[in-house]
């Protein structure tokens, strides 16, 4: 089947999903360009409402609702992307040395995964950065290192399979090392496993980024981002005005939009007609 | 030894060894901090004879694994160290918030699981109709809905537009348990909006999983109406991996109340964890964080408990 008949048979929630997906990279990659104001610009008084000056209204601090949305969408979604790609990076790598390896490497990875993957992510990440500190490169670091966990017992539970096959054994005989093993042989057969396990990790990293971010302890400010903009704006929602809504209303979007698109490849591979 | 209180003892010890775990992590990471307490509370004017005395006072002369092991036999006998913002003893600053956190996540599970397993139930008997696909598309959408969105649009809907409910979840001791129940209503219901989506589905897969089987055929060829056949035959032998993902979402929901408590202002454990973190007050923060990391691998290994007991081929070992 070629992409295009692929892409017609896609079901409306799928079509859905992409078009949201493609909306939101263009924004973020032309954030400079499409934003009327810069992103930290104080421009008028605080809590302005919706004006031709303003589309959204003006801030906490006086800076422009759309701009901040617009980078909003640079920052938070390019965060998730660095943090969810760290965190396949190492647990992939992890996975695959402790199915090639075996023996007491596999078992210590394997129990001290076990143990990070016990903890509820919030809280373990919560700990960590009380002893940290709370700052952007932090936050990436700590929900990496949570992350790893689950990326590493997919890596290694596929890459269990592969290490069994014959041709393995061949380059081993060989007398290949262990990273030409893992990069030739093991990653190019447990690729399309990871990666359909990055669009649903990417919505767990995100939504975390935009949780620890509404509590003031994820992205600080002033760097514009969707989690903290509900939070600092959140009064107004007592006056009744919805603004404060829309990031956190972009942030679902978003989160939705990609889980429709994941659904709809998961259903394809497990070969259902819908 | 038979396999079940051997599988049984064997989760049990991987949780204590957590817990144990986590506890030192936050020991660890402390040390590895450049400077230490007693500079962080007096700042950098004090005088090296000050510093000398606090260290004293606050037991850090002492080396790591002495004060790990002092901490640790202090955990054990209730005495959970002093917080470092307030100087009030920690075990005074959790308890009325303990109570908190474990009223509105009850009162959270007790709506969220009749409702979960009755719409899981529906979705099963009506499968692939009208229903089962909009309750299906309902549920991915409130799994993919950050905690505090939802909170602030049943804000907006049912407390600034229609006036129902306070917005501000305050309870206090002097209230009757009718208002507290009022009060905390929207928060529970925020709570149980993000947990019932996934119970929902699991109860469902599950009972679909049992209508396979062919003593389901059988039921029906006899002419067994269809509630019947799901309540009577299917729903009980559904019931062992149903009791396993309402335990799990249990132990989610005393992790989920952190951001609700935020949203809501209410007094709970989650509350004092965010402000210990931003505050950097490890004492309170490592007590809060290790009762949570409790909870939640007790909760899991319960989970894991009852889905080894459920498993007939495990009992008769």
């Amino acid at each position: 089947m070629t992409v295009t008949t692929t892409l017609k048979s896609a079901p409306p929630t799928a079509w859905f999903g992409m078009a949201v997906v493609a909306l939101t990279i263009v924004v973020a990659l032309g954030a400079p360009w499409i934003a009327p104001y810069a992103e930290t610009e104080i421009v008028g008084a605080q809590f302005q409402p919706w004006s031709a000056a303003h589309p959204l209204g003006t801030d906490n601090l006086g800076r422009d609702m759309l701009s901040r949305m617009i980078f909003g969408a640079r920052n938070t979604v390019g965060l998730a992307m660095l943090t969810t790609g760290m965190a396949f990076a190492a647990g992939s790598v992890l996975g695959m040395l402790a199915a090639l390896r075996g023996g007491w490497t596999d078992q210590l990875l394997s129990r001290a995964i076990d143990v990070v993957m016990a903890v509820p992510p919030l809280i373990l990440a919560l700990m960590m950065l009380a002893i940290v500190g709370a700052s952007i490169p932090n936050m990436v670091a700590v929900i990496a290192f949570i992350y790893i966990a689950p990326v590493y017992r997919l890596a290694r539970a596929a890459a269990m399979n592969v290490v069994r096959l014959d041709f393995i054994e061949a380059a081993r005989l060989r007398g290949e090392g262990t990273l030409w093993l893992m990069r030739r042989e093991v990653l190019p057969n447990i690729a399309s496993t990871l990666i359909a396990e990055f669009g649903l990790r990417f919505c767990f990293v995100f939504l975390f980024i935009a949780a620890l971010s509404f509590l003031g302890i994820g992205i600080q400010p002033p760097t514009a981002d969707w989690g903290s903009m509900v939070k600092d704006n959140a009064t107004l929602i007592t006056f009744g005005d919805v603004t404060p809504l829309i990031p956190a209303g972009a942030i679902a979007l978003l989160t939705v939009a990609i889980n429709f698109i994941v659904d709809w490849m998961l259903h394809r591979a497990s070969g259902l007609k819908t | 030894m038979s396999p079940v209180p051997k599988l049984i003892l064997q989760r049990l010890v991987l949780g204590v060894v957590t817990l144990f775990l986590v506890s030192a992590l936050i020991f660890v990471g402390i040390e590895l901090q450049p400077g230490d307490l007693a500079e962080q509370i007096l700042g950098q004017s004090a005088t090296p004879d000050t510093l000398a005395a606090w260290r004293a006072e606050l037991g850090l002369d002492l080396p790591p694994h002495v004060r790990y092991l002092n901490w640790l036999g202090g955990v054990m006998q209730g005495d959970l160290g002093n917080s470092l913002a307030s100087r009030r003893p920690v075990a005074d600053l959790l308890s009325q918030r303990l109570a908190n956190t474990m009223f509105l996540a009850g009162y959270a599970a007790v709506i969220s699981v009749p409702v979960a397993v009755v719409l899981g139930l529906l979705a099963a008997l009506w499968r692939n109709g009208i229903f089962d696909r909009g309750v299906n598309v309902g549920a991915l959408s409130a799994i993919s809905m950050p905690e505090f969105f939802v909170a602030y649009v049943l804000i907006l809907v049912f407390s600034i537009q229609l006036g129902w409910f306070p917005t501000l979840a305050r309870i206090d001791e002097a209230q009757s348990l009718g208002d507290a129940l009022y009060r905390c209503f929207l928060p529970a219901l925020t709570l149980m909006l993000v947990v019932v989506a996934h119970m929902m589905r699991m109860t469902r897969a599950a009972v679909i999983n049992v209508l396979a089987s062919p003593y389901i055929e059988m039921a029906r060829l006899k002419g067994v109406p269809r509630w019947r056949i799901i309540l009577r035959h299917a729903l009980p032998n559904a019931a062992a991996p149903i009791i396993n993902v309402v335990a799990l979402n249990l132990a989610y929901l005393i992790v989920g109340v952190v951001v609700v408590e935020a949203v809501f202002s209410y007094p709970g454990m989650g509350q004092l964890l965010v402000d210990a973190v931003s505050s950097r007050d490890l004492p309170v923060v490592q007590a809060v964080g290790l009762f949570f990391a409790a909870t939640y691998v007790t909760l899991n290994v319960l989970a894991d408990i009852l889905s080894i007991l459920s498993n007939p081929r495990l009992r008769r070992g």
